[in-house]
């Protein structure tokens, strides 16, 4: 006699019963599943169908053209009261776009430095650094946004009394001014100026990699790129006759006059999610280069090559293939919390979102777009960086 | 025969000489450690640098200026504006976080029946404890009064309504005590809902996976803020009419929601780590998918990533500031709701309410990641090496 083990007690069916076969049972629950979510989608869809009709709001993205009537703080392209709602939410996107872009550039800078400091055989430099990861990993990013809305920059003085910075810049509690670059007529040069190096620097670091891999001797990549990059661009300037000069603000009796200024809401935004978002970078680059097994350096170096080279050559391209997934991770977590935004008032998406959210009524819909938007950025994302990933992983036998 | 002795013999020993100076004491160890290359020097000097400039202000700031007695607004503003102190004053407002400190832990929660909140508290911790100490025996029934019973008793407790106890609707709730419901709420409710997603997106039945897949990427890849709106103004749309769900338990849900995604995510990742002999091994002794996952799989799988799973609570836990985007007043809501308290308005007083929140929100966070390291130290097995 045999005992069917797969069978729990309590449904004891004779032996070749249907139902004892996994796969059976395996297409019952999910025929079961699939049910019960049907129903329960259509429970929820009869439900608002009828919120929605004694609501009187009309289901459907037509109200995206309607005029929407309110002002925001900043905006990349023109809009005004005027424009559709819409347009109000391409400009709510694109400053999420910006603030997650500008904080992920600072974040990982500051993220890589103090990540390196922790490991720093300085001992105040990596305690130091390790102070920094504790109180910032340790604290709701909202929390950090107030530190700097509310109480920093809000208590900054009157426009009047505005804090001059270096560089002709300006601080005061209504943001930071700066000088304005204004592009004159031959200033297209220089931005191709510019695309000629970086397609420049390209050619040579590969043609600099190819030669290394024959002869085995390195050219100095570094300067090369650094002086196309930075020289080519600024020849042009000259060449061209400065086409480019600044717009720089003068502190007035009552205001500044004159420059661009950056509102409080996004220094805040942007100050808070990179000094929040950099803690947790520190420490996955300090997991990184940890996770470098030692043997390695000392092989580069009983190969007698040098402390610079080996970091660069040995250390750094293996800790970048383990800091790489996490570190995608975290500017994603970096693009989402942009929408902590809301909570100063910067117009991001999540911001402008709410408040047409609040004026029409359609909570459907503005969370569907929330949704595509945010799935679209995670997920293009995280295939940029899979592919990147792949292309810097282990190539085994 | 006068022999020459050539050979020495020491018969006594040298005293032992001291080491060099700069080998010994704090020279040595500021040689070694700030000043062992030029720019390890040049780093030291700037770091000192930097204390020099932040460290006296803020201890200026923090302790020093800062006023700590006093009964309203004037204490903490300059005489400019309207108060007592001297002109181009700044300092700590601790008078206002003194005085508000029971707001700021109970809400608007009625004087009078704060003893309740107390009693929950009191009744957590005494449940808490036992269970983080490793040594403390009955680790099964102790889980069980804490997450099982402890929140249903508290529920009733807190709410009242029954047993003579007055109610106290929820958005009286306030203050930490909320930020610490909704988190423990959601740990222990994201941690099985994680699992049993974690599970999902392991199964071997398409539709199952795919669900799971499905609700676990669509929750990570959106901000938790939308989630809250979500809970907040699209599911009083999806329920019939007259039936509605409190605003405290919308946060409740999103927040859970979130964080089980998650979990999700962590579990599998210890589930992905166990080989796969051990669920054959539990397959060739006769144990049903339950008790393979419950006896042989998970407990395997949870030690592995503790850390990880302590993380997701610890990012929960903030998280659950969000809440006061949506209205509720959490530890920061209530404290960003004083600021504009016309006893107490000053160009300090917001400065000092997000430094005394920030500080309680780091006091949990850091105990939590501290003790997630010594679990993780203690629960080691030695296998790795």
């Amino acid at each position: 006699m045999t005992i069917d083990a797969t069978t729990p007690r309590g449904k004891d069916k004779p032996t070749g019963s249907i139902l004892n076969d996994p796969k059976v049972r395996g297409i019952i629950y999910q025929a079961v599943t699939l049910l019960l979510l049907v129903i329960f989608i259509y429970w929820v869809a009869t439900n608002t169908m009828e919120n929605l009709k004694r609501a009187n709001i009309a289901s459907g993205y037509g109200f995206l053209n309607g005029r929407a009537g309110f002002d925001v703080g900043q905006s990349l392209i023109p809009f005004s009261s005027d424009s559709t709602y819409g347009r109000a939410l391409v400009v709510g996107f694109l400053n999420t776009i910006l603030v997650a872009v500008a904080g992920i550039i600072t974040a990982t800078i500051i993220g890589f430095l103090v990540g390196i400091g922790r490991l720093s055989k300085n001992w105040l430099i990596a305690k130091l650094s390790m102070v920094y990861v504790e109180i910032f990993r340790n604290i709701p990013p909202l929390l950090v946004i107030f530190f700097w809305y509310s109480g920093v920059l809000a208590v900054l003085p009157q426009p009047k009394e505005s804090l001059a910075l270096p560089l002709d810049m300006y601080i005061n509690n209504r943001g930071l001014a700066f000088p304005r670059p204004v592009f004159d007529s031959g200033s297209q040069f220089i931005l191709l100026a510019f695309v000629i190096a970086v397609v420049g620097s390209i050619l040579f670091y590969r043609y600099a990699n190819k030669k290394q891999m024959e002869t085995g001797q390195r050219l100095p990549v570094l300067w090369t790129v650094l002086g196309l990059l930075i020289g080519l661009p600024l020849l042009t300037y000259f060449a061209t006759g400065m086409p480019i000069s600044f717009d720089i603000p003068v502190a007035g009796k009552f205001n500044l006059t004159g420059g661009s200024v950056i509102g409080p809401e996004f220094l805040s935004l942007f100050l808070a999610l990179s000094f929040y978002t950099a803690s947790f970078i520190a420490e996955i680059v300090r997991a990184g280069i940890r996770g470098v097994s030692h043997g390695q350096s000392e092989a580069a170096h009983a190969l007698g090559i040098r402390p610079g080279l080996t970091t660069r050559l040995v250390v750094v391209p293996q800790a970048m293939r383990i800091i790489i997934p996490p570190l995608t991770s975290q500017y994603l977590n970096l693009t989402k919390n942009s929408s902590l935004a809301i909570a100063i008032g910067y117009s991001d998406l999540v911001s402008t979102g709410g408040t047409i959210l609040n004026q029409t009524g359609q909570a459907i819909e503005i969370v569907s777009i929330w949704i595509v938007v945010y799935l679209t950025l995670s997920l293009s994302t995280s295939l940029i960086m899979n592919w990147f990933n792949a292309k810097m992983a282990l190539v085994e036998r | 025969m006068n022999t020459h002795q050539t050979n020495f013999v020491r018969t006594s020993m040298l005293d032992q000489s001291t080491p060099p100076v700069l080998e010994k004491g704090y020279i040595a160890w500021i040689r070694k450690n700030l000043l062992a290359t030029p720019l390890d020097a040049v780093l030291t000097i700037i770091a000192l640098l930097v204390l020099a400039w932040f460290l006296p202000p803020a201890i200026k700031w923090l302790f020093i200026d800062a006023s700590w007695t006093g009964g309203g607004r004037g204490v903490c503003a300059t005489a400019a504006q309207g108060g007592s102190q001297p002109e181009g004053w700044s300092g700590a407002c601790w008078a206002f976080v003194g005085a508000k400190f029971d707001v700021f832990m109970f809400g608007r929660y009625p004087i009078d029946e704060r003893w309740r909140p107390m009693l929950v508290g009191a009744l957590f911790i005494a449940l808490l404890v036992p269970i983080l100490i490793p040594r403390i025996p009955y680790k099964g029934l102790n889980a069980i009064l804490l997450f099982g019973v402890l929140p249903i008793l508290s529920f009733f407790i807190l709410i009242g309504g029954v047993l003579g106890l007055p109610y106290v609707e929820t958005p009286l709730w306030g203050g930490l005590m909320v930020t610490l419901i909704l988190s423990f709420v959601g740990i222990a409710v994201s941690l099985p809902l994680g699992i049993v997603l974690a599970l999902g997106r392991r199964s071997t039945m398409p539709v199952i996976r795919l669900l799971c897949t499905t609700f676990i990427e669509i929750v990570r890849g959106i901000p938790l803020i939308t989630v809250l709106f979500m809970a907040s103004v699209m599911l009083p749309l999806f329920l019939p009419q007259g039936m509605t769900v409190d605003k405290f338990l919308r946060a409740v849900i999103g927040v859970s929601l979130f964080a089980s995604a998650y979990m999700a995510e962590v579990v599998r990742g210890g589930l992905q780590a166990i080989p796969k002999g051990q669920a054959e091994g539990a397959d060739s002794l006769g144990l049903s998918y339950w008790q393979k996952m419950r006896l042989i799989i998970l407990p395997q799988a949870l030690k592995l990533v503790i850390p990880g799973i302590v993380n997701t609570f610890i990012g929960l836990f903030k998280d659950t500031s969000l809440v006061s985007i949506i209205g509720m007043f959490d530890l920061l809501g209530i404290v960003r709701q004083n600021f504009s308290d016309a006893n107490w308005a000053s160009p300090v007083t917001p400065l000092s309410g997000l430094v005394f929140a920030g500080f309680t929100f780091w006091l949990f966070c850091f105990g939590m990641s501290r003790y997630s390291g010594f679990m993780e130290r203690k629960l080691d097995k030695g296998h790795k090496r």
